[in-house]
């Protein structure tokens, strides 16, 4: 079983380096996201709920951190699509394999990438203006790994049912970034009306938003603001994880091959 | 499991046995889609080493049939046994020793040939020095050694082909199913490939079970099986299903209103025909002397005459009262 998920996921990874464009769009993105964005907004806004010395585009970095991984993972189950349109998942489907197992070597998968380009991501801390010390890069490993597991899962709920790329572009649109968007990425909760912050209380993005951003700041704690404590946020992005991957295995049982 | 199998094959060859198991197994198989009834009570058995086709036009029922056989869709009604073992509750055991090739090659574009390989045999569990041997033994085997660095995205559609054989034979299948296997390949390519089935059956005593719409494919099976609109009309060699129709094909397309010169037949010479989109066809003991009949009488009514020993497609008119290729599709025409 391990030896079936290993190949599967080193498939899925060898995939992806050789597709440069793939590698380079899934970076380059976000950073144009953060820089336009976050540069563009520094002088007009102040994150509400914050110390006055936090910047936009400093609040804004671990948001795009989040960004990265959501892309990534939304690529990583693009190419579930294309593995079921080029006939490759049918094969994988006729071998001796569980669906637990093949799930999870496509959310291990995804999750690599996003890791890596995170981690690429991670490098750009001091130019946004966070100092970062040894425990806060590992502990900021970990939450993303744990979140890149969750996205991934929930890109792989919804690839499994559909079989069209642009169907993929469409729900992406409705759902997964509406879920980054109201996690704490863009804007905080604190300043944002009531029936808004419930929205995002509800979000279980927004906990994982939280525990990236305390993973970032171990060290210096003073200048979050008001968030979720981090064991807390910790446990309910290890929750999230956990259901969104019992959630693709279950869809992925009931998915016939085309 | 190589020992034990030549084990039995031996022991099968010199003591009698109780008739052998067969390799494949289906009672009353049923599969809907929705409210359409893709396949209707459908049973047949497979020898060992056997090999053995469903011929059928498109939407005949027999891609349903390779998907409920693959374990690609779970088989909604009726039983089907493979290898011994029963498809619904021992599904892991029979995906072990079954290898499947399908219409669409289920290779990775981005990855060699010899990547392609590596990873099927690590889903089959095997793994180190022997995954090596046994990849570089099929890759010989079909010719392919000299490409097994290259991306599989720079191979033609044959070479695919020939892949994704080497593929579905690396885990050593006893039973071989392919769905069209000479879909897209030149007619050369598609003799060369049969030619390699029947050497697999002679050499490892494979089973070996397709589903073709070429009438020359069907024709290298030891039996078919005829699938139209889900149901088996008919399951014999080939040869037996040319006998069934006695004599000769005659069909005859008419320079004015087909009914009109069927009825005039009848009425002048005592022969009734079947129309099947706008040609007669009767078959008949003797049927030269029918066309030298038909001409004198009715030559200035008719358009073209051809007369033929029956063929595979004459079969399936004769079983359905339809044409086997409804659009005509312009690979198949010819056949």
């Amino acid at each position: 079983m391990l030896l079936q998920i290993y190949t599967l996921w080193k498939r899925e990874v060898v995939r992806f380096v050789r597709q440069r464009s793939r590698v380079t769009g899934a970076f380059l993105q976000p950073l144009v996201f953060w820089a336009l964005l976050g540069v563009g907004f520094n002088a007009s806004f102040r994150p509400a709920g914050t110390p006055g010395t936090v910047s936009y585009a400093e609040y804004f970095y671990p948001g795009v951190i989040a960004l990265v991984l959501l892309f990534t993972a939304i690529f990583a189950t693009i190419s579930t699509i294309e593995d079921r349109k080029q006939g490759f998942l049918q094969g994988v489907l006729v071998a001796p394999i569980a669906r637990t197992s093949i799930v999870m070597s496509q959310a291990l998968g995804g999750t690599t990438l996003a890791l890596m380009q995170g981690i690429i991501f991670l490098l750009l801390a001091p130019i946004a203006g966070v100092a970062l010390s040894l425990s806060a890069v590992a502990a900021t490993i970990v939450i993303m790994a744990l979140v890149a597991f969750a996205l991934t899962n929930l890109g792989l709920i919804i690839a499994w049912r559909i079989d069209s790329t642009q169907g993929f572009h469409a729900i992406m649109n409705l759902i997964l970034l509406p879920i980054w968007m109201l996690s704490g990425a863009f804007f905080p909760a604190a300043g944002a009306p009531g029936w808004l912050a419930w929205v995002m209380r509800l979000n279980p993005m927004t906990y994982g938003m939280a525990a990236l951003r305390e993973s970032l700041y171990l060290a210096h704690p003073g200048s979050l603001g008001s968030l979720p404590d981090l064991t807390f946020s910790t446990v309910l992005t290890v929750a999230f994880a956990l259901v969104t991957y019992l959630a693709a295995v279950r869809v992925a049982s009931r998915a016939v091959a085309v | 499991m190589a020992i034990a199998s030549a084990a039995s094959s031996a022991s099968r060859a010199e003591l009698p046995q109780p008739a052998p198991e067969p390799a494949l197994e289906g009672h009353a198989i049923n599969f809907f889609y929705g409210e359409r009834h893709a396949l209707n009570d459908v049973s047949f058995s497979i020898a060992r080493g056997e090999i053995f086709g469903f011929l059928g036009p498109n939407g005949g029922g027999k891609t349903t049939l390779f998907k409920v056989l693959s374990t690609l869709v779970p088989c909604q009604a009726g039983t089907v046994r493979i290898l011994g073992r029963d498809l619904r509750r021992e599904r892991a055991d029979i995906q072990r020793r079954m290898g499947v090739v399908f219409q669409h090659p289920s290779l990775d574009d981005k990855l060699t040939v010899a990547e392609n390989l590596e990873h099927h045999g690590h889903l089959y569990g095997l793994r180190g020095s022997r995954l090596r041997a046994r990849s570089a033994e099929m890759l010989a085997r079909v010719g392919l050694s000299d490409r097994a660095r290259d991306r599989v995205e720079t191979l033609s559609g044959g070479l695919r082909r020939r892949t994704e054989l080497a593929k579905a034979l690396l885990h050593q299948p006893e039973l071989l199913l392919l769905d069209e296997p000479s879909t897209g390949l030149d007619p050369g390519a598609r003799r060369e490939f049969n030619d390699y089935l029947a050497h697999l059956r002679r050499t490892d005593g494979v089973t070996i079970v397709l589903t073709t719409h070429y009438m020359e494919e069907a024709e290298r099976c030891d039996r078919i099986a005829i699938l139209n609109e889900g149901r088996m009309v008919a399951i014999a060699p080939p040869g037996e299903l040319k006998e069934r129709i006695g004599g000769d094909v005659v069909a005859v397309r008419s320079a004015g209103d087909p009914g009109t010169l069927m009825a005039r037949i009848d009425a002048a010479l005592a022969i009734k025909g079947t129309l099947v989109d706008g040609t007669i066809r009767i078959e008949r003991q003797r049927g030269h002397e029918l066309v030298r009949d038909l001409v004198e009488a009715f030559g200035d009514q008719i358009e073209s005459v051809t007369f033929g020993k029956p063929t595979l497609e004459d079969v399936f008119v004769h079983l359905t009262g339809r044409r086997f290729f409804i659009e005509g599709t312009a690979d198949s025409a010819g056949e």
